[in-house]
């Protein structure tokens, strides 16, 4: 446990003693403020139209604003997700560090876990910041909550398991741009399975990552799209350390 | 301390070590030397449990690394060939995360890291980033990572490489310091380092042993066939005949006109008589040196015989 924290605070720090925390966070809150800002607006568009007056009630805040906006930030987290992961083992080798770690009186599992966390934070600081644009929805409008907060828990399960895969990518390779190429792609074809089959009753339908997503954007929880990324996120985080782990006995 | 039995590792089809074994008893500071590619790396990574033998077994102070590595890692400290070292942290930052990795308790843990600082001469660059520190620096914050835990057992690989002779002196100083109570194993390609530090050497070869030797006893058979080197100014015909008829000596070759390799028989010495000799006859005495066979000799004749 102890351990778990040694490393988690190490890469924590690496992240803020290098560019890639600020600039993800600054450029994750631009693009999210941009799409943020184009629902709103077509939200205000929409409610001053007369020829939409009839069917006032349709239009709520939840609907044209805030599920789009979730929707947005799941695609923002899928393209920057890979470059938040794709170091964090990769670049252990590619310096050599990687003998320091692995020759520690600590256990593999515990250097997962630790590096899993510390991205898992930083990702955490990125979807509370997001949240920004919701206090002002909810300062000014009249937004029903309850879909914002199990938007927020799909979110948050969401980029957990992007994550995972993350790291899975980054225990194959000592390149990080092979790293972040790899999990883009998984996450890519996770991500349109959806598009070919958008029941999840089918197989496709179950493993694509955005179906279980729509759930919690309705403001429904389900306890199958729950375990799914669960699930999702031990399955990466063990396929990381059979990679480690396999590689040392080549 | 430490024991490696029948220990072979693969690499795919290529075997990179065959089939080695030996121990290291506490206090014992032993050398491995090889030509590059001999698998002296590969024996120091099965050794701190980096990469785990194909075939046979290591123990460090009587727990597998393999089966119980935790306990068995405790008590190395390891300098890699390839220093682990994290460029975006001070020198500070990063023994402190060492020192966290290798569970130093937090109430000596800042003693130890200032100990060790001290040890190798990097407390006047503590706060600076690794990543701007010369090789010289880098090299020696590498060491006091491998000490920081106070491990009873070092390997080092290749721990003065990088470094200027100053620094080479100071390191070298600082690993016989180490010894006493600790296991030292380290490679080196500086054969003379060898003599200086190490009280035992190991010659690997192709992934084999071709040589296990205490010092004491590889400079004690240097010992029975003693060789001189002569310079002189002025070379007449019979200079190798009445060198030769000096008592004790039983070979004089001339190598270029001038200079004759003198070889002695038994551990006498024979210097004062062929200076005396050689004055007397009015030669011009330029030069007159015991020359001992090296350990560089003995490593390649070892290395050479090997590759038959």
């Amino acid at each position: 446990m102890k351990s778990v924290i040694t490393v988690l605070r190490k890469e924590l720090r690496s992240y803020f003693s290098s560019p890639i925390a600020y600039v993800v966070l600054f450029v994750f809150l631009v693009i999210s403020g941009i799409f943020f800002f184009l629902y709103l607006q077509s939200f205000l568009e929409a409610i001053f139209d007369p020829r939409i007056q009839f069917v006032e009630e349709r239009i709520n805040l939840n609907e044209v604003v805030i599920r789009p906006y979730f929707g947005t930030i799941g695609v923002i987290l899928l393209l920057l997700i890979p470059l938040m992961t794709m170091r964090l083992i990769a670049d252990e080798r590619r310096g050599f560090t990687a003998e320091l770690l692995f020759t520690s009186p600590v256990r593999l599992t515990s250097i997962i876990i630790g590096k899993y966390l510390a991205s898992l934070l930083l990702f955490g600081i990125m979807i509370l910041l997001s949240a920004v644009y919701i206090l002002v929805l909810i300062k000014y409008g009249n937004p029903d909550l309850g879909p914002i907060l199990s938007g927020y828990l799909g979110l948050a399960l969401m980029g957990a398991s992007f994550l995972a895969v993350g790291i899975f990518a980054s225990a194959l390779t000592e390149n990080q741009m092979i790293a972040a190429v790899i999990s883009f792609g998984i996450l890519l074809v996770l991500w349109i399975m959806g598009a070919t089959s958008s029941a999840v009753d089918s197989i496709l339908g179950y493993l694509s990552m955005i179906n279980h997503f729509e759930n919690f954007a309705k403001g429904v929880i389900e306890v199958m799209d729950v375990t799914y990324y669960l699930s999702f996120i031990f399955l990466g985080l063990y396929l990381a350390y059979i990679a480690l782990d396999s590689e040392r006995w080549k | 301390m430490i024991s490696v039995s029948g220990v072979t590792k693969c690499y795919g089809k290529l075997i990179a070590i065959d089939n080695i074994s030996f121990q290291v008893e506490k206090g014992e500071i032993l050398g491995f030397l090889g030509p590059n590619g001999a698998g002296k790396t590969t024996t120091m990574r099965m050794i701190t449990g980096y990469t785990p033998p194909t075939e046979g077994e290591v123990r460090v102070g009587g727990f597998d690394v393999v089966e119980d590595p935790i306990r068995a890692k405790k008590q190395i400290g390891y300098l890699p060939e390839n220093l682990p070292l994290y460029n975006e942290m001070t020198v500070r930052g990063y023994l402190d995360f060492v020192a966290d990795l290798k569970n130093v308790p937090g109430n000596i843990k800042p003693e130890r890291i200032s100990f060790v600082m001290e040890k190798c001469g990097i407390a006047d660059v503590k706060h600076r980033l690794i990543g701007n520190l010369s090789k010289g620096y880098r090299q020696r914050i590498g060491i006091a990572q491998a000490l920081v835990n106070d491990p009873a057992v070092l390997i080092l690989d290749e721990p003065t490489i990088g470094l200027d002779p100053k620094q080479i002196i100071e390191i070298r100083e600082l690993i016989k310091g180490l010894a006493g109570d600790r296991t030292i194993i380290l490679s080196t390609h500086i054969l003379p380092e060898v003599n200086m530090i190490c009280t035992r050497v190991i010659i690997i070869h192709k992934g084999k042993i071709a040589l296990e030797e205490s010092l004491d006893r590889i400079t004690g058979d240097l010992q029975s066939s003693k060789i001189l080197l002569l310079k002189i100014n002025r070379s007449d015909n019979d200079v190798g005949e009445r060198v030769r008829g000096l008592p004790h000596v039983s070979d004089v070759s001339e190598i270029v006109p001038g200079e004759f390799r003198v070889t002695c028989e038994g551990s006498h010495d024979i210097r004062e008589l062929v200076a005396k000799t050689v004055v007397e006859n009015g030669w011009g005495l330029l030069e007159l040196r015991a020359f001992t066979e090296s350990l560089e000799e003995i490593f390649l004749k070892v290395i050479s015989a090997e590759g038959e």
